[in-house]
């Protein structure tokens, strides 16, 4: 967690030392498998996390290839990293990072503080190409009293600050190699990059001069399937060994009533909204929304959907984390309430206005149903399906909308509804004052409090149509041990995997 | 001849031209920015300027299309927005598959659509030729994404006997590279065949009423000489043609099975770098399909002029 103190993120410390002494445990009979084949739907474009947003970048490298200073474990706690121990000021402006001693690249150079002061500029840099850089923002200086001491000043405190230093966007490269991190990338990782086949795989094999505990798994290969029909013959045919954020739902019965293969459901950081443009009319009137919010019917959309393999939200907050408000009582599902609001609002007939939706499943099938639904309180939507990189354009940057579909998947994001040009076209000077608390609060019952509270003024104003959060299914082997079954940030961290 | 053969290396130099030009336009046109693609839902104002400053997407449209186009014409295709690696080097790597795959299905579907092309003119208005059209019949029907889908369920997952996808690399031997092809190819290579066996079966049937074909039948050649030595070498001609503008949609048809078999081919590669707004990528895979098609069709207009004097007094 991100509100941790210090105190506690040492005692996560020690179990997650614990813990990442487990793959040694593997049995050591000669007939073990040790080589792995994890499927994915996307590929990555590049293999240099702090270059690119593209999910499977991350799902490739993280805590595989690269590690940052801390990072996140299967359960998304705030671990060590290449860091083995930090103390932050009290004032929350200082961190003094102590770094594993004798850490090496897989190209057999040294890693110390110097690459971390460049690998953290590097990130904050006028001409930097990082997706998170707001991230680094805080920074103000980084300091490296000794090859092992890394102290990062900070101008403002940042309660997110080892969450955001976590993250595979702060992962630490060294100056010789991070030009070429994209096509070779080199880290500190357990595992290292063996060969690249465009379009088809990136295989990774054991790095065997890292310094920690070693994996079970000799050789990792992450396949990359698109097509849903093919999804499900490679699993079936054996050809990939597990399928992580699996999204043919349809085919999960076939799968579980399989004994050869176990399926996981598990949590992910994606809230799925009914994005709304506050701007435009009829948008604008908050009794337009609620009737929009009384209008939709979460159990029968994550049927519909997922297969009922989801979990409905109230507001833009993942109930698995600490500081949720159960507030999906709010705007039960109510035709007529929401009819009779939007005859207050002045439109007894309802109106006609389009939903743009981008090519996921979730968002192509469920745009279709809340079509559905607004229809039965007089919203006429037309639906739009677009192009991912047209809906960046148009609809995100462009904010030319007037609803969408989409999945919020970076951790803790609620505070894009304090940003001032982001395009829901919101905002609510409360819910700034209350992200301005939470800046300077380091103290954790203060700072879910005041999550708390922002949840309360998002659902109130109901900014967008709050959905479902989605789920993390893992089609696999079922003699396969150590999937993560919780996608707390983006990852296939295969560290801890091996057979039975 | 000579006048012929320059003008169709004009048409060539032309069609390629355009095909840059309207690519260029139309990826200016369509919404999309390759650096907004990269940096994704958190992106910031100043990190985007500094990609697309890299990506050197700040400089203007006239700018970006001559400096494109003068590396084209000294051998150059750029290097790839996203990948961060040449473009040559990409189409390379994914030649390997894709051009193997339209040649085995091509050879696939030749072999299986001449032979029965031939059974049907032979068997006219027989049970043979109804088999034969409601085969075709059927094969034009199914799209080769559905028949994929279907080879895979019978012989990946019930069977086991070939992978349900991917590419083992020419580098782990010419036999585990073949069996990977080949459900693509079959897929690919149906309803060309189907195709192609009508054309065959029409054009025999077409041949079989010409005057030097009834000489011959008149003269006491039997049946089956006449259909392969009189009928079949003046058929070719028309099966030739077709089999020409086939390969154009072998390699069209390859994108979609390439998704299905997830082959790193060609297609697959344009088609993530449409989506990624890699104009580079993109640019070059056009222009390359674009003369591809225009030097197969021209090879296959000189195959026939070389044969038939007709189309080059009149051309």
């Amino acid at each position: 967690m991100p509100n941790r103190k210090p105190c506690a993120a040492l005692a996560i410390l020690a179990v997650g030392a614990a813990l990442g002494a487990l793959p040694g445990a593997a049995p050591s009979w000669a007939q073990v498998r040790t080589d792995l084949v994890v499927g994915m739907a996307l590929e990555p474009p590049h293999l240099d996390p702090t270059a690119g947003a593209a999910a499977a970048i991350k799902e490739v490298t993280y805590a595989n290839l690269y590690e940052p200073l801390t990072r996140i474990d299967a359960e998304g706690n705030v671990v060590p990293g290449l860091a083995r121990s930090w103390t932050v000021s009290d004032d929350g402006l200082t961190y003094r990072f102590t770094l594993r001693p004798g850490v090496r690249f897989h190209d057999g150079t040294a890693c110390d503080s110097a690459d971390v002061k460049f690998s953290l500029d590097r990130a904050r840099a006028a001409d930097s190409v990082n997706a998170q850089k707001a991230y680094f923002a805080p920074i103000a200086s980084v300091e490296t009293p000794d090859p092992a001491t890394v102290v990062v000043t900070l101008s403002r405190p940042d309660g997110l600050f080892l969450f955001h230093m976590a993250s595979g966007d702060a992962a630490i490269v060294a100056p010789e190699s991070a030009a070429a991190n994209k096509q070779k990338p080199v880290g500190t990782g357990p595992f290292k990059f063996e060969r690249w086949v465009a379009g088809d795989r990136v295989v990774l094999v054991r790095n065997p001069d890292y310094d920690g505990p070693k994996p079970a798994l000799e050789r990792v290969s992450f396949r990359f399937i698109s097509d849903p029909a093919a999804q499900v013959a490679a699993l079936k045919a054996g050809d990939v060994d597990a399928f992580t954020l699996f999204s043919t739902y349809e085919a999960l019965p076939e799968f579980r009533n399989d004994p050869k293969f176990t399926v996981t459901v598990g949590t992910t950081e994606g809230e799925t909204i009914l994005s709304t443009n506050n701007a435009r009319k009829p948008f604008d009137d908050v009794r337009v929304r609620r009737a929009m919010a009384h209008a939709i019917d979460r159990p029968t959309l994550i049927e519909g959907v997922l297969y009922g393999n989801g979990v409905a939200i109230g507001s833009h907050f993942p109930p698995h984390r600490a500081g949720y408000v159960d507030l999906t009582g709010m705007y039960p599902y109510d035709p007529k309430k929401a009819r009779a609001l939007l005859a207050e609002a002045g439109y007894p007939d309802g109106f006609e206005t389009t939903l743009r939706l981008p090519p996921p499943p979730y968002a192509r099938r469920g745009g279709e149903l809340i079509a559905a639904m607004l229809a039965e309180v007089g919203i006429r939507a037309r639906t739009e399906p677009m192009e991912w990189a047209a809906w960046l354009e148009k609809v995100f940057k462009g904010k030319d909308y007037d609803l969408t579909m989409i999945a919020h998947t970076e951790p803790l994001d609620i505070d894009v509804y304090g940003r001032a040009d982001y395009y829901f076209n919101y905002g609510n000077d409360r819910f700034k004052a209350v992200e301005e608390e939470l800046n300077r609060s380091q103290d954790p019952a203060r700072r879910n409090a005041l999550y708390g509270e922002q949840q309360r003024i998002l659902a109130e104003d109901a900014v967008n149509g709050f959905l479902f959060m989605l789920p993390s299914i893992t089609v696999q082997n079922a003699k396969l041990a150590g999937m993560w079954v919780n996608r707390p940030i983006q990852a296939n961290d295969v560290t801890g995997v091996s057979w039975k | 001849m000579l006048a012929f053969l320059l003008r169709r290396l004009l048409t060539l130099l032309l069609t390629a031209w355009l095909a840059t030009v309207a690519v260029f336009a139309v990826l200016e046109a369509v919404p999309g920015d390759p650096a907004l693609v990269m940096l994704g839902v958190n992106a910031q104002p100043d990190t985007l300027a500094a990609l697309r400053a890299q990506m050197g997407l700040d400089r203007p449209l006239a700018e970006r299309y001559l400096r494109w186009t003068g590396g084209l014409l000294r051998g150059d295709l750029g290097v790839s927005l996203t990948y961060a690696r040449p473009v040559a080097d990409l189409v390379a790597e994914r030649l390997v598959v894709t051009l193997p795959l339209a040649l085995l299905s091509l050879a696939l579907s030749t072999a299986a659509a001449i032979p029965l092309g031939l059974l049907a003119a032979a068997r006219r208005g027989r049970g043979g030729d109804w088999a034969v059209l409601g085969f075709t019949q059927l094969g034009v029907a199914m799209p080769s994404f559905w028949i994929a889908i279907l080879l895979i369920l019978l012989f990946s997952v019930t069977l086991g006997w070939f992978p349900a996808g991917g590419f083992p690399g020419w580098e782990a031997g010419a036999g585990p590279a073949l069996k990977a092809l080949l459900l693509p190819a079959v897929a690919l290579a149906v309803p060309e065949a189907a195709i192609l066996a009508r054309v065959t079966r029409t054009a025999i049937l077409d041949t079989l009423g010409e005057d030097h074909v009834r000489t011959a039948r008149a003269k006491g050649v039997g049946r089956t000489a006449v259909l392969l030595r009189h009928a079949l070498p003046n058929a070719l001609l028309p099966v030739a043609t077709v089999l020409g503008l086939q390969l154009s949609f072998l390699v069209a048809g390859a994108v979609v099975v390439e998704n299905v078999f997830t082959l790193p081919g060609l297609g697959r590669l344009l088609y993530q770098a449409i989506g990624q707004r890699d104009l580079i990528v993109v640019q070059g895979v056009v222009v390359l399909l674009a003369v591809f098609v225009v030097v197969v069709n021209a090879l296959v207009d000189i195959a026939c002029a070389a044969v038939d004097p007709r189309p080059r007094a009149e051309g």
